[in-house]
């Protein structure tokens, strides 16, 4: 359940905080998703898209972090090759 | 996207796989609670990289699945009605109520429409206003704010032929009478990542107090799935129960404020029926007194129960976890997605179609 | 069929009943419409039938075309009836020669739109060397018809030199895939109400018979052809597998999906794998031939993208396996039923 999609705002239309929309792009794929949820959203942001709505502002912080930690994660256990 | 391909990887994923293995001292028995999770898991095959030892239950992740019999039979109903355009998604057409599904409701002249958002509903009532626009709103906290908006922007608007009949569904309620049932074997949970982006998930403390259960807030991804068992099979190794949030970058721990404030407006919780496990306090959301003017049970008719078919299937214990697709003896024989007799094996989301679409039929797919 | 249509003065500019009619009104359609674009001489016979020679062994197919929209990007309904039906003679081994056209039209179809498709036919019938030598005009009621439904059937010469398809299939053939997969079904899908996108899909309907041809002239063994088209790759990997009763896996890393489309896939939850295509195919070849065919294909322009994707191998027959990202494999198989996107 749940498909949600990232994608990157484009340009963003709109004035009142409900009928905000972004021109959001997929990777070569654009649609006009709604902006209602995401008012801090701007510009150059990630969002995860949900049935035509931006559900958050993805973190790029963090997911800069977890993708370190799977790093990590062949270092410290080191030389056991794949299973 | 840099999103996307970075959590496919076949290294990675090994890597962590096997980080798991290392850390494991004794079985353990989790559950995934979402049904995309489900999807995930069985497609990119991380349940066969696992070492022997962790045991993954497929949870109700489904809401399609879930939505009680008497449901589909109103939205059946109501899109019989030559005045009415009954909307829903996609997943939704083919889940069978008492007398078949909505696309063969569409199929005898049923005006049904398939939808991407909530919003393309409204638009189809203001561009059809001699027409009754229902849609028949279906998910769990993801998609409650967006049919919640629907419902909101109808009343600021005053869009009079636009009204909803809604199933949505709570995930906390549900793992908890999961974690109440006597045969329960769920020692760990992955809970669904896109319904904390909105909830947050400050409901789980609780549980996880409660219970003694570590509660993993958990992507889609298969590193991010993988990830989450590492660091639940680490608490439970350490003997711990907390909430770990491994979705960090899509999850805060209050969640969406701004969607938890439409849909406290126009949603308010009440008991509500999962389809194959039984009623759950608590777990469904239903349109407030304010928004009665919009509500379809309300225009329309209140649905009424109506029993489930009895039988082979086992679709009941399979949303519960309490069994797996294989282990029904209808599997890949008698019930296959042509002719599906429950409905696990209807919906894309759910477990038994996820296995049938990726594993087939028993034999020949282990590698 | 929502239109407005002028019905005033002597010339409408949509489609009426008259104009099935077998009397005058068909007649100006014929002559004043259809014919000219065509432009064939033996369609300018007027006659019940065509009549030509093809020597050497023929190959004969039909097809009916339904697609909503009628337009899309790459394409229309049009372009689609001929090189649909070049193709299945293509995956014959045959030389694809001359088309029949049925035209079942919809009362209130705007004229311009009938004319547009015409032309499109007509340009697929001289890109891809063939002629529409014979058809048939009906119209039907408004709401009958989704504006327009052709049928096109057409004769070919056989120039593979041993009979291809799935009963040639061996274990240690190659399956190779010519070109990337999925553009079709989602240009038609951009354009779909609800489900519309901004994107630069186009639709690679194509005629597919010269690199066929190609193939048979540069010497390499065919075991078997299959074009792609609704239930996209695994269909038609799935129906090989059956009806061979062979084993066929394929590598996901190899399948190759352009980046728009896969993102255009990802939105809709859909998979790649089971999106329509219109101008791609699979060959079925013995290993010592993969290379040639490979370069072969690669030479022109429509399958420049060609790759090898799997291989056949004798168990488990009747199944597809498709080794993922993580490196475990999944079965393939058919979808049932209509692709319906999957979002929640």
């Amino acid at each position: 359940m749940c498909l949600a999609v990232p994608g990157r705002v484009l340009d963003i239309a709109g004035a009142d905080l409900l009928t905000r929309v972004g021109r959001v792009d997929f990777g070569g794929v654009v649609k006009e998703i709604s902006l209602a949820y995401t008012p801090d959203a701007e510009v150059g942001d990630a969002v995860l898209v949900h049935v035509g709505f931006a559900i958050t502002v993805l973190c790029e912080a963090e997911a800069a972090r977890l993708l370190a930690e799977l790093e990590s994660l062949g270092e410290w256990g080191g030389g056991e090759g794949d299973p | 996207m840099r999103f996307r391909e970075v959590y496919r990887d076949g290294a990675a994923a090994r890597r962590c796989a096997a980080a798991i293995a290392r850390s494991l001292t004794r079985p353990w028995t989790l559950m995934e609670v979402c049904g995309g999770q489900t999807h995930a898991i069985v497609r990119y095959g991380v349940d066969r990289l696992l070492p022997e030892g962790i045991e993954l239950i497929h949870g109700p992740g489904c809401p399609v699945c879930v939505t009680p019999v008497g449901y589909v039979d109103q939205a059946i109903g109501l899109a019989e009605r030559p005045e009415v355009i009954l909307c829903s998604f996609g997943d939704m057409l083919r889940v069978p109520g008492s007398r078949g599904d909505l696309l063969a409701a569409k199929s005898r002249g049923a005006d049904v429409r398939m939808l991407y958002s909530p919003l393309d509903a409204l638009a189809l009532a203001r561009a059809e206003p001699e027409r009754q626009v229902v849609l028949f709103a279906v998910g769990f906290e993801t998609t409650a704010p967006a049919t919640a908006m629907a419902a909101y922007r109808a009343k600021r608007e005053g869009i009079a032929n636009f009204s909803l009949l809604v199933a949505h569904v709570r995930v906390p309620p549900a793992m908890r009478a999961l974690l109440e049932a006597p045969d329960n074997r769920i020692q760990g949970f992955l809970a669904a990542g896109h319904v904390c982006t909105v909830m947050g998930y400050e409901e789980y403390f609780p549980i996880a107090e409660r219970y003694g259960v570590p509660i993993v807030i958990t992507g889609f991804e298969p590193l991010d799935i993988l990830q989450g068992v590492q660091r639940c099979v680490a608490q439970l190794e350490r003997g711990a129960a907390e909430v770990d949030n491994q979705y960090a970058r899509a999850v805060a721990r209050q969640g969406n404020l701004a969607a938890r404030e439409v849909m406290a407006e126009v949603f308010t919780v009440a008991e509500r029926r999962w389809r194959g496990i039984g009623a759950i306090a608590d777990s469904g959301l239903k349109l407030t007194p304010a928004y009665a003017d919009w509500d379809a049970e309300y225009r329309f008719g209140i649905v009424t129960e109506a029993p489930e078919a009895v039988g082979i299937c086992r679709s009941g214990e399979v949303l519960s976890g309490a069994c797996k697709p294989t282990d029904c003896a209808a599997f890949g024989t008698r019930c296959n997605p042509e002719r599906p007799l429950g409905v696990t094996m209807v919906s894309s989301e759910g477990a038994c179609a996820a296995y049938y679409r990726y594993r087939g039929t028993a034999a020949g797919t282990d590698r | 069929m929502s239109g407005e249509c002028s019905l005033s003065g002597p010339e409408a500019d949509c489609i009426q009943l008259a104009h099935g009619g077998g009397g005058r009104a068909m007649a100006r359609l014929l002559e004043s419409l259809i014919l000219p674009i065509f432009d064939d001489p033996e369609l300018d016979r007027r006659h019940d039938g065509a009549v030509f020679e093809v020597a050497g062994p023929l190959a004969f197919t039909t097809d009916a075309y339904v697609v909503r929209p009628l337009e899309f990007p790459g394409g229309d309904i049009g372009s689609l009836a001929v090189n649909g039906t070049v193709n299945d003679l293509a995956m014959c081994g045959a030389e694809p020669r001359y088309l029949s056209v049925g035209l079942i039209l919809e009362e209130g179809l705007p004229l311009a739109v009938l004319r547009r498709v015409l032309v499109s036919m007509r340009d697929a019938a001289r890109a891809a060397g063939v002629r529409l030598v014979t058809g048939d005009t009906k119209v039907v009621d408004r709401g009958k018809a989704d504006g327009l439904f052709i049928n096109t059937s057409g004769v070919g010469r056989v120039l593979a030199p041993a009979a291809i398809g799935p009963a040639r299939v061996v274990s240690g053939d190659v399956v190779i895939l010519s070109g990337d997969i999925g553009r079709h079904g989602m240009a038609v899908m951009a354009v779909r109400e609800h489900f519309d996108f901004e994107s630069t899909i186009e639709s690679d309907c194509a005629a597919l018979a010269v690199p066929v041809a190609a193939l048979f002239a540069a010497g390499v063994t065919v075991h078997c052809l299959r074009d792609l088209t609704r239930g996209g790759l695994a269909s038609a990997l799935v129906e090989i597998a059956e009806a061979a009763v062979v084993h066929i896996e394929i590598e996901e890393s190899r399948i190759p999906v352009r980046a728009d489309v896969g993102a255009a896939c990802e939105l809709l939850g859909l998979d790649p794998l089971h999106v329509a295509n219109e101008g791609r195919f699979i060959a079925v070849v013995p290993e010592r031939d993969a290379e040639l065919a490979l370069r072969v294909l690669r030479a022109r322009h429509i399958t420049a993208g060609a790759v090898a994707v799997g291989v056949v191998r004798p168990a488990p027959a009747g199944q597809v396996f498709c080794r993922g990202e993580l490196g475990v494999s999944r079965v393939i198989d058919m979808l049932s039923g209509e692709q319906l996107p999957r979002i929640c």
